[in-house]
Parts: structure tokens; C-alpha cells; sequence
């Protein structure tokens, strides 16, 4: 069915010439973009004496899956069981992930469509924090964690980017679009502030939520937390990652092993979310 | 849900307002107001008490921290507007990089943002499956993190470097360029790598519009005349688009003036002649490298202070049609 309306819908302006032009600037854009990712995977695949071919090479000659052996024998010779490192980041994913979602949804919904007294200062705070990337700033989220006590500790690598200003503003932006009539409506049928947030509007800004859980996955699933975290049990697995990569020119297949391994697990969610955005979007229309 | 019936009853009460509101004063009525919205404000808490704590209070600490000397270990040891004036006045690098941001904020800025749109504009253009295809191509550099051992691979200066080999081999070049230690093509390959990863927050968040968008309008559309690509463009995608089309470019430009981290992992850091030094990578340099926090702290506020003025400009330039 809805693949059916999604074909349907093409029909209704632009030319097949049209069509045929920009899938082929795509494609030539896209092969630019896809090239070092290809590239990294043609290294983990090379065997080491490839590496130093001349001319290089941009395919293996005799490929192999030595790397990824060696990458996972290198990983279960750890101090720390792999198994550990792969449970921590599942864990700061997860709670990262849908703290940010839960969080960044209700408040954007009162940001955007209650009018209370402050609500209008908290807008405006939060499109100024927008702007203050600073070096700085890290330095001081460290100094207040410290006096938390949460260094060293999970907190250290969840809190701090659970309540992220561009999560909200993200949010905001899309629910601003909601009429407010469809809002009205259900405040007269007897629904609350948070009834109508999850029942009502979250429902129609599906394609929001679902890009903002692949903005959290990403970030938190590559993020090593170095200075945050020093006992080696609570690393998560791109601190293993970084390790391997940094040991030198006779690791070059594990280390491309291992960025092509961490890139995986996002690039599936990716797909995963991306294709049922597309699937329901085709047919709701509820916005207006 | 106590809350709800709570809430329909006040406004079944609320022809009766106006009298009371008149008499109440102007601190009565907000109140009233407060308690009438709690549920509201019960919702924001989770995300503002982290928010001020993880995120505030630090912007707030660092802001007077410009003032200090502040090594990280001595308390920090207030010496008045010293470190801008030094700052403006004295350090050439700093000028240097302020102008190396400049080139670098106005080339991939815009540039960024109109490919933003205009790339998600062409893929929503598509049939089905070959969206998510092309928005998974797009969007890929992003997920795949920091490929800048592939990219030093790709620029690295010897003939095993790939640019080298097979430019040499096409005959545009005739001997080994070094890519990322030549002052003459430092800002081009950081500028290169920065677009290809740009296709991220901005882009995503235009996509994800686009798909909000209901096929009804564009039904709606057909009939009444719309005949081209551009006019769907101009008279149906871009009007419903405004939120979207605002935060991607407020993304763009943040990242465009914070950017740092490409040259910084890309080529050796600080760059030959600081050709590719930009504010950022200054207040890394101070920061974490001399550990001098006060004068790294100033940079960082010029910076804001910048980045304020140039979203003030967006929101001039695009506000009569980014209404968010």
C-alpha cells in the first residue's frame, strides 16, 4: 500500500529528463562522498604485505579477512574482557539515546506550543547556548563533575549529553509546525499538557524523532570520553579502537579493521530508521 | 491525568477571568498563570536541570574566565581586560586565524548549506528505495566518524599517497605534491574533507522535513497549476520548510566558524605557517597545549561573540522566510 502512493506521488511534476539528470549528479556527488569509506574498507581487507604495492592500489589483490581476525584476537587479549567495553557502550547508547528523546521531546513540546511565563526566556536561552561550542566550556564540565563526584563514573559519560541544545532546538523547530488547532482539540476532549505531547504530536513529527535517535546514536556510540573516564572497565569500545589504530605501521589492516567495525552498528540503524520514515510518511497528512 | 481534569476546569472558569484580572496585579495573575501551566513545567524539569547543570554553569563559569590567568592550578588570578587587549593587539597569530576562519566560515558555510538542501531537495525527487540509498550515501562520511586515516592515506605526500599517484599518472602534476605539509594546499584539503563531512546535522534535519511534508499538498499543487519542478520547489516545498531550513543553516554556520578538529587530526598540528590555524584550533593551542585557560577562555568569547553577530545576520538576511 505504501509503496504503491509513494510511486503514485512521483507523478505529479518534473520530467523523466529531469529524473535521469539528477540521479546521475547524485550518483557522480555520491561516489566523491562513498570513496574514503570504500577506501578504509579495501584497507581492512588488504593483507599486510599490500599495503606497500606501487602504485597503490584501490582494490585488494587477494583479499582476506586476516584483519578482522587478528583485530578480534588483539580485542580478547585484553585486560578488560571485550565482552565489557561491548556491554558500556551498548549501555551509554541506550540511556543516551533515550534520555535524549524522552527529555528533549517534552520540553521541546512546552517550548513550542505553551505559552507560560518564562517559556519565551527559555526559547532564547537555548538558541544562544546553540552558538557557545567552546574548549573552554569542557574544561568547566569537568570541574563541576569533579565537585559531583561523577568522574570516573557513568554519569560522567551520560549526563552531559542527554540535555543537548541542539536535541531540543531539533524539536522545536518541527513541533512549532503543528497547527494549533489539532492542539486545541484535544485540550477540549480533556487531555493534559503530556498526553497531548506523546499522543498527539509526536505522532506527526515521526520523521523528527526518528532522525533525532540516529543524531544520539552516532554521537554517543563514537564517543570515547577520554578525560571523563579513567578506569579501564568502564571504557566503551572506541577507546579500545583508538588503542589499536594508535599501535603503529604493522597494525595499519587492524586499525582500518577496526574503523570499519565501528562504523557498522550506526549504519544499520541508520538504514533501519531511514526506510520506515519513507514507508509511513507516504500516506499520513495530518499536518497542517 | 488529575492534572487534565484540573486543567478543563480552570477553563471552564475562564469567562470569568477578565474581572479577577483586572483587580489582581500584574505578579498575581503570572502566578495564577504558573499553577495553572505546572504540568508544563514539570516537563521541561528533566531537560533544563541537566541542561543547567551540564551545560550552563559551565558556559557560565568559562565566560569570566576571559579576565584570569587561570593555568589549572593556581586559583585563577583576575587581571582585567589584559588578555583581550593582548589578545587584539599583540598576538599576529590570533589575526592570522581570525582571518583563516573568515575565508574558511564564508567558503563552507554556504556552500555546505546550499548543498545541504539542494542534495536533499534532489534525493526527496527520487522514487522510494533510492531515497534512503542516497540519504545513506550523504549522510555516510558522518556515521562512519573520523576517517582521517583514510583521508592522510588519500594525501599523503609521498607517491604512495593515492592523490599523488594518480594525479601524476593523469599528468596534471608532475612530481609529488606534500598535501598536507605545503602551505600553498593546506586550506584547500581541509576545506575538501570539511565539505565531504558537512553533509550531517543540517542535511539530515532538511530530510527529515521534507518527508513531513504531506503528498496532499503536492496533489493539491497539480491542480492548481503547478507544472514545474521549480514551482513545486518555490511555491509548495520551501514555504512548509522554514523551521528546518533555519536550524540547518544556524548548524552550518556554527560548524563552519567552530571548525578545528579537520586540520587539527588531518595534518600536523600547529599547520606550516599556521596556513589552516583557525580561532579554534588557537584556543586549543592555549588551552590544552600551554595549559594558559584564562587567555584560552578570551578566544573562545570572541568567537562567541562572532558567531553571535553572524546568526544575527542569518536571521536578517533569511527572516522573512524562515519564520521559526
Amino acid at each position: 500500500m505504501a509503496k504503491f502512493k509513494i510511486k503514485k506521488r512521483k507523478k505529479y511534476s518534473g520530467s523523466l529528463g529531469g529524473d535521469i539528470t539528477i540521479f546521475l549528479f547524485l550518483a557522480i556527488v555520491g561516489l566523491f562522498m562513498l570513496f574514503p569509506i570504500y577506501l578504509s574498507v579495501v584497507q581492512s581487507l588488504k593483507p599486510r604485505e599490500e599495503f606497500f604495492l606501487f602504485p597503490p592500489r584501490l582494490y585488494p589483490i587477494r583479499p582476506t579477512t586476516q584483519n578482522y581476525t587478528e583485530l578480534f584476537q588483539v580485542a580478547g587479549n585484553m585486560w578488560v574482557p571485550f565482552s565489557r567495553y561491548l556491554f558500556n557502550s551498548v549501555f551509554i547508547t541506550v540511556v543516551i539515546t533515550v534520555s535524549q528523546i524522552l527529555f528533549s521531546s517534552s520540553a521541546a513540546y512546552v517550548l513550542a506550543k505553551v505559552r507560560a511565563p518564562g517559556i519565551k526566556i527559555l526559547n532564547k536561552i537555548i538558541e544562544i547556548s546553540l552558538l557557545f561550542q567552546s574548549t573552554v566550556t569542557f574544561v568547566m564540565v569537568y570541574l563541576v563533575m569533579a565537585k559531583l563526584g561523577m568522574i570516573n563514573t557513568y554519569f560522567a559519560i551520560t549526563l552531559p549529553f542527554i540535555a543537548t541544545p541542539l536535541s531540543l532546538f531539533f524539536m522545536r523547530q518541527f513541533m512549532g509546525q503543528i497547527h494549533d488547532s489539532m492542539i486545541e482539540a484535544a485540550q477540549l476532549d480533556g487531555a493534559g499538557h503530556l498526553r497531548i505531547c506523546w499522543q498527539v504530536v509526536m505522532p506527526n513529527v515521526k520523521p523528527a524523532w526518528i532522525t533525532l535517535i540516529i543524531f544520539a546514536f552516532n554521537g554517543a556510540w563514537q564517543m570515547t570520553g577520554y578525560s571523563f573516564i579513567y578506569n579501564e572497565a568502564l571504557k566503551p569500545i572506541p577507546t579500545v579502537m583508538e588503542q589499536i589504530k594508535l599501535s603503529g605501521l604493522q597494525r595499519m589492516g587492524i586499525a582500518a579493521a577496526a574503523s570499519v567495525f565501528i562504523m557498522v552498528p550506526p549504519m544499520v540503524l541508520f538504514v533501519f530508521c531511514q526506510s520506515n520514515v519513507i514507508e509511513t510518511m507516504a500516506q499520513s497528512g495530518l499536518k497542517d | 491525568m488529575a492534572n487534565a481534569e484540573k486543567k478543563v476546569t480552570d477553563e471552564h472558569k475562564s469567562p470569568l477571568r477578565p474581572e479577577t484580572r483586572v483587580e489582581d496585579s500584574r505578579f498575581r495573575y503570572t502566578l495564577g498563570e504558573m499553577k495553572r501551566h505546572r504540568s508544563a513545567y514539570a516537563m521541561i524539569a528533566p531537560y533544563f536541570i541537566l541542561f543547567l547543570v551540564m551545560t550552563a554553569v559551565p558556559v557560565i563559569m568559562a565566560l569570566p574566565m576571559g579576565f584570569t590567568n587561570f593555568n589549572m592550578v593556581t586559583f585563577p588570578e583576575w587581571v582585567g581586560f589584559n588578555n583581550f587587549y593582548t589578545l587584539l593587539m599583540e598576538d599576529e597569530v590570533f589575526l592570522i586565524s581570525i582571518q583563516n576562519t573568515l575565508v574558511f566560515a564564508v567558503i563552507t558555510g554556504p556552500l555546505s548549506y546550499m548543498m545541504c538542501f539542494l542534495l536533499a531537495w534532489f534525493i526527496n525527487q527520487l522514487p522510494g528505495q533510492l531515497k534512503t540509498v542516497f540519504t545513506f550515501v550523504f549522510y555516510a562520511p558522518t556515521l562512519a566518524g573520523n576517517l582521517y586515516t583514510t583521508w592522510q592515506l588519500i594525501f599523503s605526500g609521498d607517491t604512495y599517497g593515492i592523490a599523488n599517484s594518480y594525479l601524476i599518472d593523469l599528468g596534471i602534476i608532475n612530481g609529488s605534491k606534500q598535501w598536507l605539509t605545503d602551505g600553498n594546499y593546506i586550506m584547500g584539503v581541509v576545506i575538501i574533507v570539511q565539505l565531504w563531512i558537512s553533509l550531517g546535522t543540517g542535511f539530515l534535519a532538511i530530510r527529515a522535513g521534507l518527508q513531513g511534508i504531506p503528498g496532499e499538498r503536492y496533489e493539491a499543487g497539480a491542480i492548481e497549476g503547478v507544472r514545474n519542478r521549480a514551482q513545486e520547489l518555490m511555491l509548495i516545498t520551501i514555504p512548509a520548510m522554514g523551521p528546518q531550513l533555519l536550524f540547518a543553516a544556524v548548524i552550518q554556520i556554527t560548524t563552519s566558524f567552530a571548525a578545528g578538529d579537520v586540520s587539527r587530526f588531518l595534518t600536523a598540528f600547529p599547520t606550516t605557517d599556521y596556513r589552516a590555524h583557525s580561532i579554534m584550533n588557537h584556543a586549543f593551542d592555549y588551552g590544552f597545549l600551554r595549559f594558559e585557560m584564562g587567555y584560552a577562555s578570551a578566544i573562545c568569547f570572541v568567537l562567541f561573540l562572532s558567531m553571535l553577530l553572524a546568526n544575527w545576520g542569518i536571521k536578517k538576511l533569511l527572516g522573512k522566510y524562515l519564520d521559526g
